[in-house]
């Protein structure tokens, strides 16, 4: 009889299902995964170590390009961290608004997550659907900071800037009539606010169309359903966080179990799966999104009852006023001090973690005293999500390593960071 | 009964025509989408594209060579160099930003205390050649030149937050 061999399948680090650069090694028997070994290192941009020699402030920037696709949760964590080592109070609208981006940064990335997932399994209908809708909420960021994705808005001791009471508009142009344009502007007549709630208004109806397309489609559950089942107790050996621990029925979530900024305030519920399969993820991602949804809503009706500062009054940590800045000599002199040498943090350590779309996200931060980083750590959740691709995806056929790799959330910025 | 509306949906594909519907709705519905090059999505006046460097009204440039933005440049794209120029004033000689290197963060226009480099809204440029990633001086004034009009319009309109 002839004898049989494994062979060794490459995939990756070009493939359009392995999100980003991921290389895995998959050790086959026929069509059945035996082994499969992840690659990292691909996407390395030794964050860690650049974030040494600069300034606390100015590794804010690098922060978004961890997880390119939750920019603002990444910043979070990082500011987080300073904050508690500077033992700075962030004024309360500033945490606010913070929650409201943190909650948007998740609709954006679950968005993107089932979008490409469903595109994976071969679903191209919802992505665009889903992609039209971050469009919109790409629109918010660009409103607020400056930039669609890389945002660079959290600062140590609040946000940058306000949220500006007017949204960029369409301009006429040959291809639209007049009544076209107005239906296009018609949500950007107000405020940012005004544009964040009529947006949300609309939203749970779309997720209602989503799921629609899938939550009941016989392909996608014949494709999801029974796939890289997870047991509750290997959920937590493994390290996992986020959505695939709670897809696993584990009901974990740091904005309940360990309350930061004004999460412990507002009224929203932790939706947790049953069977801990790729099928319980994606349900547990869409009613994440109804969830932020609840959130979002709350915190917009508060930001509006309630004007206030957005960055703490503590010229030490934060730059005055451009105003102030050019009127005062003291002021003129934090500025240049801030914008140089920046501000020295005392001695000591933090861990500040966050509940990131795609789990838990640490910094872990040692100073020195210094004005920059003796060291920063970054606790990635997807780390530990793909160092359970093996475990997850043996026995399953070749295919079923795509739906796996969409429902882990992998983005490789912030497990190569 | 449930059995029997279960059997039934299962061969009528059900779930599938549902799906359908939705997306044949969106057949006959008004596109969103638009003309790119034509038309432009909306801008916001906070945007952070490629950079200018600005001139008071009499046409003297504010750049006064403090340094503030290369200082805190976290890309380390900014380069400068300065002398006092005949009339005694502090000016830069050479005033490079590698856009290659740059991250479009809006430090510097945030640092810079006379408002002399900013981010404009210009997001559509090229190189051609190597070497032409380093933007210089005479190109970044006159890229201010070019869009004073709207770079004044935008901080004015963002004055109050800033």
């Amino acid at each position: 009889m002839a004898e049989f061999r494994n062979y060794t399948l490459n995939f990756g680090p070009q493939h359009p299902a392995a999100h980003g650069v991921l290389r895995l090694v998959l050790e086959m028997e026929g069509e059945v995964v035996r082994r499969a070994d992840p690659h990292v290192g691909l996407l390395h941009r030794a964050t860690e170590k650049l974030a040494e020699s600069k300034p606390f402030n100015q590794s804010i920037p690098y922060m978004d390009r961890l997880d390119y696709v939750s920019m603002m949760c990444n910043e979070h964590a990082y500011v987080m961290a300073i904050e508690r080592l500077l033992g700075l109070e962030v004024p309360i609208r500033a945490q606010y608004i913070r929650v409201m981006f943190d909650e948007i940064t998740r609709i954006l990335n679950h968005l993107m997550n089932v979008g490409t997932h469903a595109l994976d399994v071969g679903a191209m209908a919802v992505m665009l659907y889903m992609f039209r809708e971050r469009e919109e909420l790409m629109d918010v960021y660009e409103a607020v900071s400056g930039a669609r994705m890389h945002a660079a808005y959290y600062r140590v001791g609040g946000v940058y800037r306000d949220l500006p009471n007017r949204m960029p508009q369409y301009q006429p142009s040959k291809y639209r009539s007049e009544a076209d344009l107005k239906r296009l502007n018609e949500a950007r007549q107000g405020s940012l606010l005004d544009f964040i709630e009529d947006f949300f208004d609309r939203f749970p109806k779309l997720i209602d169309e989503y799921e629609t397309l899938l939550t009941d489609n016989r392909i996608w559950k014949q494709r999801l359903v029974g796939v890289g089942v997870v047991s509750p107790e290997r959920a937590l050996q493994m390290g996992m966080s986020g959505p695939m621990l709670r897809g696993s029925g584990i009901e974990w979530d740091l904005r309940k179990k360990q309350p930061y900024e004004v999460y412990d305030r507002l009224d929203f519920d932790i939706p947790v799966g049953v069977n801990g399969d790729c099928y319980d993820r994606y349900l547990v991602r869409i009613n994440e999104m109804r969830q932020s949804t609840r959130i979002i809503k709350q915190c917009v009706q508060w930001l509006r009852e309630n004007p206030g500062p957005v960055m703490a009054d503590n010229h030490k940590v934060t730059p005055p006023s451009r105003e102030q800045m050019k009127d005062d000599m003291e002021s003129l002199i934090h500025h240049f001090k801030l914008f140089t040498e920046g501000y020295s943090v005392p001695p000591g350590e933090v861990y500040a973690a966050i509940e990131h779309p795609k789990g838990e996200f640490g910094i872990y931060l040692v100073s020195d005293g210094a004005n920059k980083p003796y060291r920063v750590k970054i606790r990635a959740s997807g780390f530990a999500h793909l160092s359970a691709m093996d475990e997850m995806a043996r026995g399953h056929m070749l295919a079923d390593v795509v739906a796996i790799i969409g429902t882990q959330d992998i983005v490789f910025g912030e497990i190569d960071r | 009964m449930q059995a029997i509306r279960n059997f039934f949906k299962t061969f009528l594909l059900w779930e599938l025509l549902r799906g359908m519907m939705v997306t044949g709705r969106y057949l006959v519905r008004k596109k969103f989408t638009i003309e790119y090059p034509e038309e432009k999505a909306p801008q916001s006046h906070r945007f952070r594209g490629l950079h200018a460097l600005r001139r008071y009204p009499n046409g003297e440039e504010r750049c006064i060579a403090c340094k503030l933005c290369e200082a805190v440049c976290p890309a380390l794209a900014i380069t400068i160099d300065s002398a006092p120029r005949e009339d005694g004033t502090r000016r830069t000689t050479r005033y490079e930003i590698d856009l290659f290197k740059c991250i479009y963060c809006g430090f510097c226009e945030e640092s810079c205390p006379v408002d002399s480099i900013v981010e404009t809204r210009v997001h559509e440029y090229f190189m051609e050649q190597r070497g032409d990633n380093i933007f210089t001086k005479p190109q970044l004034l006159a890229m201010g030149d070019k869009y004073e009009q709207q770079i004044a319009a935008d901080r004015a309109a963002d004055a109050p937050y800033r």
